[in-house]
């Protein structure tokens, strides 16, 4: 029982003012199992070395205290469902070797909370996720969750998760993000959503749409319709607004479109193209890029809209700024030493200070939200992604596509998405790969993707 | 709008009939009939069956072309496109009711908002070259695509060298 109100509390810091998941005792079978040694004390990924060397992990199907259907499906079916999905987000973070259907056995509702650890272990299975979906009288849904250490046979996490039956995704991708931070120390990451921009067409003359989607690419919906060019998508921090730009009437601007109302109002109401727009990490200010008379610099604006500040001057082009999580400091792109590179300056524009001096060019520089590194562009021979200390040492490319562009941050700074153009077709896919260069995979869109923007971690 | 239409065709054809000059031999091809809010209520034709004086097919005869071309990551103005650029403004100082739009374009090696700045400033290059020729800067707007619609799509010199370029676009 002290196991899981520790556990509890975690789970409630991790989840400010939850509204639509909240965490709640599991309704489960028997008391709570707490008496072995003290959790997370042997098991853990090694998540330096631990993408060669994969956990391997159990997540047997999720049995229901009471076969019920609910406007998600019967909570039979979403048992099995909600398995598949904390097994997809665990083998596609590339640090667990989830066990395969053939190889899992069916668990009874009472073994939830009381697991069979002799049947696991010739598994080799060092983990066990287990869980139940119950369906609750209020028309909500619970989706419990467990992490077992099966050599050393005790609990190591015990939660529950309060879903509406329209999010029900979420309570398998938060059991996913527990089980994952229990056993690698990381940040969650899966409960989160992309922006990102849906191309269609030919080279010539693509259509390209915003489109939002989950993480894993299920929940996909289209924003815009295609009847503009619209570009650069962005996440305000409360992921309710987001900030892209748009052609709409040949007039190049910045916009922010707010996702629950659908309606989008002009940044900055000037006669000069504006691009490039990124949200401050108190999604009070807009940094974005406006090109007066051939000269492009980077400003910022209230998010509210107002007069913008100029904060760069230089007669080349300034662009692409980001700012650091704490939002003291701004990494942006210039050409003003005859190339791009990256440069780093404080809030106001002061201190301004070039920080790449590798080979070739740098480009769209984002700061990780864990602020010890900024993800870049790198254009050489070709363009790949990948990231450096925030003074620019450690220069690593990650990627080696034809066209490897415009990384974006998961939101606990661990994994990088970005778009990879064909080259000639100019077909661009969405892929994501780990900070250590490692599991790098196609991200599934309906269409082709490109400018991902992945969003901050849910409520 | 109709009503200017009808008095550049005008001035047009008289501008024509007084200065007679020959016709080009090989007749660009038809402006695509598609889009853009101009309304163009059909002028009367030229006797010659030549482009009609003050449309965009005109302009392209006349000046020899729409479009300038730049060196890679570059919008300086070379002597080819000094030619062009030049028989531009000559052509839109006979029609001063004219306005025109220099689109700039990047080829595919740039990242996008980068060579979205690139594409402005190579039009903006143009753009500054046909002012200092005479032609009234209010006149003259400019918009950058960057490497959002490339004209050749291969992924080769030839295609990349055909997409860094600066349209000027004159209406229908």
């Amino acid at each position: 029982m002290k196991t899981w109100q520790m556990l509890a509390s975690i789970t409630l810091a991790l989840l400010p003012g939850a509204a639509t998941a909240q965490t709640t005792q599991p309704q489960g079978p028997g008391p709570a199992a707490g008496t072995g040694p003290a959790p997370g004390q042997r098991l853990t990924v090694d998540i330096t070395g631990g993408i060669s060397n994969k956990m391997p992990i159990a997540i047997p199907v999720m049995p229901t205290p009471n076969a019920m259907q609910t406007p998600a499906g019967s909570t039979d079916a979403l048992g099995n469902q909600v398995s598949d999905i904390i097994t997809n987000d665990l083998k596609n973070s590339g640090l667990f070797a989830p066990l395969s259907k053939d190889q899992l056995k069916p668990v009874s509702f009472p073994q939830v909370s009381a697991p069979d650890y002799g049947a696991w272990l010739p598994t080799g299975a060092q983990a066990l996720v287990q869980g139940f979906v119950q369906a609750n009288g209020d028309g909500t849904l619970t989706v419990g969750c467990y992490l077992y250490d099966v050599f050393a046979k005790s609990e190591m996490v015990r939660q529950g998760f309060v879903v509406k039956p329209s999010e029900w995704r979420r309570g398998a991708h938060k059991c996913a993000d527990t089980v994952y931070s229990r056993l690698t120390g990381e940040g969650p990451y899966f409960d989160s959503q992309v922006i990102y921009v849906s191309e269609t067409g030919p080279k010539k003359n693509r259509t390209k749409r915003l489109a939002i989607m989950d993480q894993d690419g299920a929940n996909h919906r289209f924003i815009t319709n295609g009847q503009s060019l619209v570009l650069t998508p962005r996440f305000a921090p409360s992921r309710q607004t987001v900030v892209f730009m748009s052609f709409e009437n040949d007039q190049p601007r910045v916009y922010v479109y707010d996702v629950g109302s659908g309606r989008k109002r002009l940044v900055v109401d000037s006669r000069y193209t504006t691009f490039a727009p990124r949200f401050s990490p108190d999604g009070h200010s807009i940094l974005f890029s406006m090109i007066v008379n051939g000269n492009c610099d980077v400003y910022r604006v209230a998010a509210t809209g107002g007069t913008p500040v100029r904060l760069t001057t230089s007669p080349g082009i300034d662009t692409g700024g980001s700012y650091s999580p704490d939002g003291s400091k701004i990494v942006f792109e210039s050409d003003r030493s005859g190339t791009q590179q990256l440069y780093v300056m404080n809030a106001d524009g002061s201190g301004q200070r070039r920080i790449s001096f590798g080979g070739g060019r740098y480009a769209t520089p984002v700061w990780s939200p864990r602020g010890d590194l900024i993800a870049y562009t790198h254009l050489g021979g070709g363009f790949s992604v990948g990231v450096m200390g925030t003074d620019g040492s450690g220069a690593k490319d990650l990627t080696n596509g034809w066209q490897d562009e415009g990384p974006t941050w998961a939101p606990n700074g661990r994994v990088l998405m970005f778009f990879r153009t064909a080259k000639g077709s100019g077909k661009a896919d969405l892929w994501s790969v780990d900070l250590t260069g490692v599991n790098e995979r196609a991200i599934p869109t309906p269409l082709d993707g490109s400018d991902p923007a992945w969003g901050p971690l849910l409520p | 709008m109709n009503k200017t239409a009808m008095l550049l065709a005008t001035a047009a054809l008289i501008g024509l009939a007084g200065c007679a000059k020959k016709p080009p031999k090989q007749l660009p091809p038809a402006p695509p009939s598609e889009t853009t809010t101009t309304t163009t209520t059909t002028p009367p034709v030229a006797e010659n069956n030549g482009p009609t004086p003050g449309s965009r097919a005109d302009f392209v005869a006349q000046a020899g072309s729409d479009t300038v071309h730049f060196a890679t990551d570059s919008s300086d103005i070379d002597a080819e496109a000094t030619s062009i650029l030049t028989k531009q403004a000559a052509w839109l100082a006979k029609f001063p009711n004219v306005r025109v739009t220099i689109e700039g374009h990047c080829d595919e090696r740039g990242t996008r908002e980068y060579n979205l700045a690139l594409g402005d400033r190579r039009a903006n290059s143009a753009k500054n070259f046909l002012v200092n020729a005479g032609v009234n800067a209010a006149r003259i707007s400019v918009i950058s695509y960057g490497k959002e619609r490339p004209i050749a799509t291969g992924s080769d010199e030839e295609s990349w060298a055909q997409n860094r370029r600066a349209v000027s676009v004159v209406p229908q």
